[in-house]
């Protein structure tokens, strides 16, 4: 009885499992969208933003680590104008960019 | 109802071997509901995994001896929490626990890290699924937590070792380090899988690292505790294989959360970050191996099967793997920027990591020579302490002082005169440690005292960071001092946290260096009414003592402990004789001086026929501090977990064209 129990509750573990793994396809074939890969323009803005937070980020950490006294005035002024530097081109070719994607979505 | 706790097992296997077909064709051909479906068979592999270790479980706690597994490791008189915790007391309900365990994190993975891209998840599910197949393959063809056999009238009881309080957190906090590594090695490889190797895949498993990392932390201190209180031998740690096994996986994480920094601040060390994702999750797989193969015999390995060949197969299988496919995606993994400076903070991580790493692979070596001059000559060779001992301090003592200088230097370079300046003040307060403790006579053990001395200039170096930086918070918001130590700590939560975690490493080098160099230990054979002299401690045996618990007969000393004259303390040393298991365990007995950190540690060796005892009493100086450095090393490491609702908002929008819609 017992036996017969467990393999009734483990057809239905398996009844269920299927029926879950199933779902996606159950839904209305409009949902099938495929799987989208980044493009090239999308992947350099990411690559870009990296860029930027990172050079953000460090901007912020030096300009702390010079408050606390770690980082020395001589030290500071040879760092800052770098990141400085690194932050806007960054920025500026983020805007580019997104220029580029705005033509080209006027355009299509 | 072993035939339920088959079949949802079958059902998991069928799962995870879906989640690996599906989920490689649906990325590989961006089939979305393809590559859904099999996100799903991964979650329903979790519940299969969690029926089957709900079955396993009502057996284990209504002694259904039909089990196989239930009549091996527990007995009718066994405590309900024993029978528990019965479920990782043996090979079988181990490898179920680590699939469960898996499929938890790996159902989890999927579903919250989806900001992390549609197309990265859809190839990280068949890499879980490759992980997942296996384990459930292991417990559905190989071992099987559910054999079934006659039914004995009494079960052969739990390993007496294992009846410890430390023994129901120590083994799943290790799994869930271990298995927790399986999470970034599958972002990983689904980052070099479909060629995103942004930093994607590290801020989506960035937190699950960290939690990794902390249970593998927590778990090992545990484990020593647990081997300190039970194993009896005064120590807490022995360069066991399967110590080690648990040490490697997390050395290579600490290097790894190292070294990701780097990545993240400067674009730099990418291939080696990869490496090191292969190897923490290699050597967690290696871990399990030496622990539940049965190749090595250890204290810790309770089991032996036939498990071994499938796992070396694996391991090979993982690393040859993941190796070819890392080479294959070199050109992607290319740095833009370079060291600028020897002297910089992305420097001292890189001398940071090549230690740590150094360590690791010089432990592997320890371990694994034995098992290879075996194989090879036929000739069993162990490796002992000094080996360890001497890569320990060759490799631990510059990493405990790298801590110290490390968040004194700025990113980029630093110049001397800067740092001439920030290091005077720590440097001058471990000088003046050192110099304090060879006048107070701690000169007799010269690593011990660099130890202390590295220890003091580290601790300066943490008092300093929070000291300067609740200082810059406070006269840049004009807060008071308690609310800009809290705005610093909760801003940088990363950083501080990470102090915090090095504190506590402090602690333990502390803990380690005073319990190691600076012990006394005595035996001697006394009758009642006999005293032993230790240090400034005198112990006098009083009586003898037999009474019945509910699964052993505990046989206890009586021991009164004077100090100055007066007596502190009436310890119970003895042993335990365990009738069903047929094993006898010491029972240690152990006074705690909170005030000063130190243990007097008493073993009865012997209970002699004509009713003298031979004792053994260790004092052991500041090994207290271990385990407060758990407690601490828990506090650095949730404050470090902690979300961080700024940084989660921008990395939204960084990542938020890229992610589904839910």
């Amino acid at each position: 009885m017992l036996t017969t129990a467990a393999l009734v509750l483990g057809g239905l573990l398996a009844v269920a499992a299927v029926w879950f793994v199933a779902r996606p396809f159950l839904r209305s074939p409009a949902s099938e969208e495929p799987l989208v890969e980044p493009g090239r323009a999308e992947r350099e803005r990411l690559a870009l933003e990296e860029e930027r937070d990172r050079a953000l980020a460090a901007l912020k950490e030096l300009e702390f680590d010079h408050r606390t006294g770690k980082v020395s005035d001589d030290d500071y002024r040879s760092l800052v104008g770098e990141l400085r530097r690194a932050a806007a081109d960054a920025l500026r070719a983020l805007d580019r960019g997104r220029g580029q994607i705005d033509v080209r979505s006027r355009e299509g | 109802m072993p035939e339920l706790g088959r079949a949802a097992l079958v059902v998991c296997f069928g799962l995870a071997l879906y989640a690996v077909g599906a989920g490689f064709w649906g990325a590989h051909t961006r089939r979305r509901r393809l590559a859904l479906s099999a996100q799903n068979a991964l979650v329903a592999a979790f519940l299969s995994a969690a029926v089957a270790a709900g079955v396993l479980l009502v057996a284990l706690i209504t002694s259904d001896f039909s089990f196989t597994y239930v009549s091996a490791f527990t007995s009718r008189e066994l405590p309900l929490t024993y029978k528990i915790t019965a479920l990782w007391g043996g090979q079988e309900g181990s490898l179920l626990l680590w699939l469960l365990v898996l499929t938890g994190y790996g159902a989890a993975a999927v579903l919250l890290d989806r900001k992390a891209g549609r197309e990265l998840i859809a190839w990280v599910v068949p890499v879980l699924g490759v992980v997942a197949a296996f384990f459930s393959m292991l417990v559905v063809f190989v071992a099987s937590p559910f054999a079934t056999h006659a039914a004995p009238a009494d079960g052969l009881g739990l390993n007496t070792s294992l009846q410890s309080p430390y023994m129901q957190a120590h083994p799943p906090l290790l799994y869930l380090g271990y298995v927790g590594l399986t999470v970034p090695f599958a972002f990983a490889m689904g980052a070099l899988l479909s060629g995103r190797t942004d930093e994607r895949w590290i801020v989506a498993t960035r937190r699950w690292t960290l939690a990794a990392w902390m249970f593998l932390g927590i778990g090992q201190l545990l484990g020593a505790k647990w081997a300190y209180e039970e194993v009896g031998w005064g120590g807490y740690y022995a360069w066991d294989p399967v110590e080690n096994a648990a040490l490697m996986p997390w050395l290579a994480a600490t290097a790894f959360l190292h070294s990701v920094m780097v990545q993240e601040k400067k674009g730099m060390l990418k291939v080696w970050n990869m490496l090191l994702v292969i190897l923490a999750f290699s050597l967690s797989l290696f871990g399990t191996f030496l622990t539940r193969s049965g190749v090595l015999s250890s204290i810790h390995s309770f089991t032996e099967g036939s498990i071994g060949p499938w796992f070396l197969g694996f391991i090979c299988f993982v690393v040859a793997g993941s190796l070819a496919l890392l080479f294959r995606r070199l050109p992607l993994l290319r740095s833009k920027t370079k060291l600028e400076s020897l002297v910089s903070r992305e420097a001292t991580f890189l001398y940071n990591n090549l230690l740590l790493v150094a360590l690791c692979l010089t432990i592997l070596w320890g371990v694994t020579f034995p098992i290879l001059s075996e194989a090879v000559r036929g000739e069993s060779v162990t490796v002992g302490r000094p080996y360890y001992d001497f890569f320990l301090r060759s490799f631990g003592l510059p990493l405990l002082l790298l801590m110290g200088i490390g968040p004194l230097v700025a990113w980029r370079r630093a110049s001397l005169r800067s740092l001439g300046r920030t290091f005077l003040w720590p440097f001058a307060f471990g000088l003046v440690a050192g110099g304090g403790l060879v006048a107070a006579g701690a000169g007799s053990s010269l690593p011990g005292l660099i130890a202390y001395t590295f220890a003091a200039f580290v601790t300066a170096t943490i008092v300093l960071e929070f000291a300067r930086g609740t200082a810059a918070r406070r006269a840049l918001a004009g807060e008071p001092v308690p609310r800009a130590f809290a705005s610093l700590v909760a801003r940088n939560r990363r950083r501080y946290g990470g102090y915090v975690v090095h504190a506590a490493i402090v602690l333990l080098a502390i803990g380690v260096a005073g319990s190691s160099a600076y012990d006394t230990s005595h035996t001697a054979r006394l009758a009642k009414g006999q005293s032993l002299k230790v240090r400034d401690y005198t112990l006098v045996y009083r009586d003898l003592r037999r009474t019945r618990a509910q699964n052993a007969v505990e046989t206890r000393a009586t021991i009164d402990v004077y100090r100055g004259g007066d007596r502190i303390a009436v310890m119970h040393p003895g042993k335990n004789n365990y009738p069903v298991e047929q094993q006898i365990s010491n029972e240690v007995a152990i006074r705690s001086d909170w005030l000063t950190g130190e243990d007097l540690f008493l073993i009865t060796e012997q209970v002699n026929p004509n009713g003298t005892i031979d004792f053994k009493a260790i004092i052991n100086p500041l090994v207290n501090l271990i385990w407060l450095a758990g407690v601490v090393f828990l506090l650095g490491s949730v404050v470090t977990l902690w979300p961080d609702a700024r940084e989660e908002r921008r990395l939204a929008v960084r990542y938020g064209r890229l992610a589904p819609e839910t």
